[in-house]
């Protein structure tokens, strides 16, 4: 399947998933779901064959809230039934609102609580070092999530240890629960900010396949120290109502919305 | 005077032990390698040993990543950061996720000592405890810390392990005691009252039941290294058989071992549960202050006079003056 219609069956999963389960996160989930498209349909070495393979590819989906963008691109990786998505948040299915790695195939690492997916996928990128393992890690964050100190910690963890292999998104889409990241509590300036943390930064639009394609070309290239991507993104891409509105951060939208967010989804891909 | 070993030595002696054991063996530290001694481990294995800086909380969920790869990660700090500041990490990215991390915490407790209440780690059994599937493991000397560890890289699992900071007693021999779930050793029995305890409180126990030999009364005394799972059965046969149950712990009395002897107690279907005596000895909720760890203990209890008298006025008011202390 063409990574385009990847991330828009990504997207249709989302929606449909949180309007079934009448609760989840859309705003953020589909800021980031371009780039776990590139990464799930194009870039990781991940079987759903062999979903505990040592050697894979790891992916930590540090901002845990948005479980459902990592529970589509299972799905449609074939790691479990896209049926199932319907029991997103259910008392009777498995998948958590936050990702749980003990129950679904393909999670890499239980996340949820912001901050801590991070220093996982430093634990997963310094023991692939240390071990001389094939793999690389791959983290997606929230630029809302930057604002716990325990990001901080991880940051200066992965340049001190040179974790070339690990490779961190963060979808920077501008907006928290409370509203504007730069009212609430900024964390910017990013890039910089990386920088002096001892990142490899590449800048792009979050939502420009080849500019993802090319970071993450660059940060395969990049020896002695781990990359960031910052990735300029729309909270609730996608869906005209939803983009950049924050109260979509962790509201599930009604039947009309619903059918609405589906039909521009189909037309706009 | 008694064979001594400090519990954090015989840490970093079993570290060593079990990295040759097993290769895929990490160990993690903050900042602390001199005084948890974990130095130990990373003398001889270098590529196994990952110092984290000052950053508990980053620590845990790195060796929570690592775990997910297949290894078995020790990460250690002092009680106060391991179990406290890293609470939460501990929790979710540990425990939730079922991780197979063991937490050796160092210097918990009143007998840290000179470095005051700020370092004094009271709380940690309680936090440890509450978490889902959490092994929480109090040893109390050099060969039953040896021997938690050996069973904690051989559980799958988290466990947290508890150790002080002072060089106590030698009781457990240090290579052949073994250690399971539900650790308990009645290392003396006795019918007028039981001692639990767990920690660096070997002689304090065995002073206790010296002082009610002298009068001619037998003091069981326990030993409880694995605070959960708890050993009902030594709980029950105190219970039955000698009706005043003294547990003695570093650590607030709240959410350490005397609640886990009470919660115990207060669930067995038992009809002696109801006349049965508990006290417990411990930081009577409250925050300990810098002092030497011998004068800490005097001031808040932790003396044998102390607890024969809160044993006899328990046990038999009025006996007091016809008891030699």
């Amino acid at each position: 399947m063409e990574t385009r219609d990847f991330a828009k069956n990504m997207r249709k999963l989302i929606v449909e998933a949180i309007y079934n389960s009448g609760s989840g996160h859309p705003g953020g989930s589909l800021s980031c779901a371009d780039i776990v498209a590139v990464l799930f349909n194009e870039e990781m070495n991940k079987s759903p064959e062999n979903p505990c393979d040592p050697n894979r590819d790891r992916f930590v989906m540090s901002k845990g809230h948005a479980a459902a963008t990592l529970y589509s691109a299972l799905a449609l990786k074939g790691f479990f039934p896209e049926e199932e998505m319907k029991t997103f948040r259910k008392m009777s299915g498995r998948l958590e609102g936050h990702p749980d790695m003990k129950k679904i195939p393909g999670v890499d690492m239980s996340t949820g609580s912001l901050g801590q997916g991070i220093s996982a996928a430093c634990g997963m990128a310094v023991y692939g070092k240390r071990a001389e393992k094939p793999y690389r890690v791959y983290a997606v964050m929230g630029d809302g999530e930057l604002e716990e100190g325990q990001c901080w910690e991880a940051f200066m963890f992965a340049a001190h240890y040179k974790l070339d292999n690990l490779c961190v998104f963060i979808d920077f889409n501008g907006l928290q629960i409370d509203g504007e990241i730069t009212k609430v509590m900024s964390p910017l300036p990013i890039p910089e900010k990386m920088k002096a943390f001892g990142f490899n930064v590449i800048e792009i639009d979050g939502h420009n396949l080849d500019e993802i394609r090319a970071a993450l070309k660059n940060a395969k290239e990049t020896k002695g120290m781990p990359t960031a991507v910052v990735c300029h993104t729309v909270k609730g891409k996608g869906v005209s109502f939803m983009e950049n509105v924050a109260s979509w951060h962790g509201t599930a939208p009604n039947k009309e919305q619903y059918e609405q967010a589906v039909k521009e989804i189909e037309a706009n891909g | 005077m008694a064979d001594m070993k400090a519990q954090r030595d015989a840490y970093g002696e079993v570290l060593a032990e079990l990295g040759r054991k097993y290769p895929n063996m990490f160990v993690l530290d903050a900042d602390l390698t001199k005084s948890t001694k974990t130095v130990t481990f990373q003398k001889e294995f270098p590529e196994r040993h990952i110092n984290c800086g000052i950053a508990e909380g980053n620590m845990m969920a790195v060796a929570a990543g690592i775990a997910t790869c297949g290894n078995i990660v020790f990460a250690s700090s002092f009680a106060m950061f391991a179990a406290g500041r890293a609470y939460e990490q501990i929790r979710n990215s540990v425990c939730y996720a079922h991780n197979n991390v063991k937490i050796v915490a160092t210097h918990a407790g009143l007998t840290v000592g000179e470095d005051g209440a700020t370092h004094q780690c009271l709380e940690d059994l309680g936090l440890m405890r509450s978490i889902p599937g959490m092994v929480v493991l109090a040893p109390s000397d050099a060969g039953s810390t040896k021997a938690a560890c050996r069973f904690a890289a051989e559980y799958d699992g988290p466990v947290y392990i508890r150790l002080g900071r002072l060089p106590l007693t030698k009781f457990n021999d240090e290579e052949n005691y073994k250690f399971g779930l539900e650790q308990a050793d009645v290392l003396a029995d006795g019918d007028f009252a039981t001692v639990m305890f767990c920690g660096p409180f070997y002689d304090l126990a065995m002073q206790v039941r010296e002082l009610f030999a002298k009068n001619g009364l037998n003091i069981r005394v326990v030993d409880v290294p694995c605070i959960k799972p708890i050993n009902r059965t030594v709980v029950k046969n105190a219970v039955k058989e000698t009706k005043t149950i003294v547990t003695i712990e570093d650590h607030n009395i709240y959410g350490g071992l005397g609640s886990a002897v009470a919660e115990a107690i207060a669930e067995e279907d038992i009809p002696e549960r109801k006349s049965v005596e508990l006290i417990r000895i411990g930081a009577q909720d409250i925050f300990g202050k810098s002092g030497a760890p011998k004068e800490l203990l005097e001031r808040y209890g932790f003396s044998a006079v102390e607890i024969a008298k809160k044993i006899i006025k328990t046990v038999c008011p009025g006996c007091e003056k016809n008891f030699t202390f």
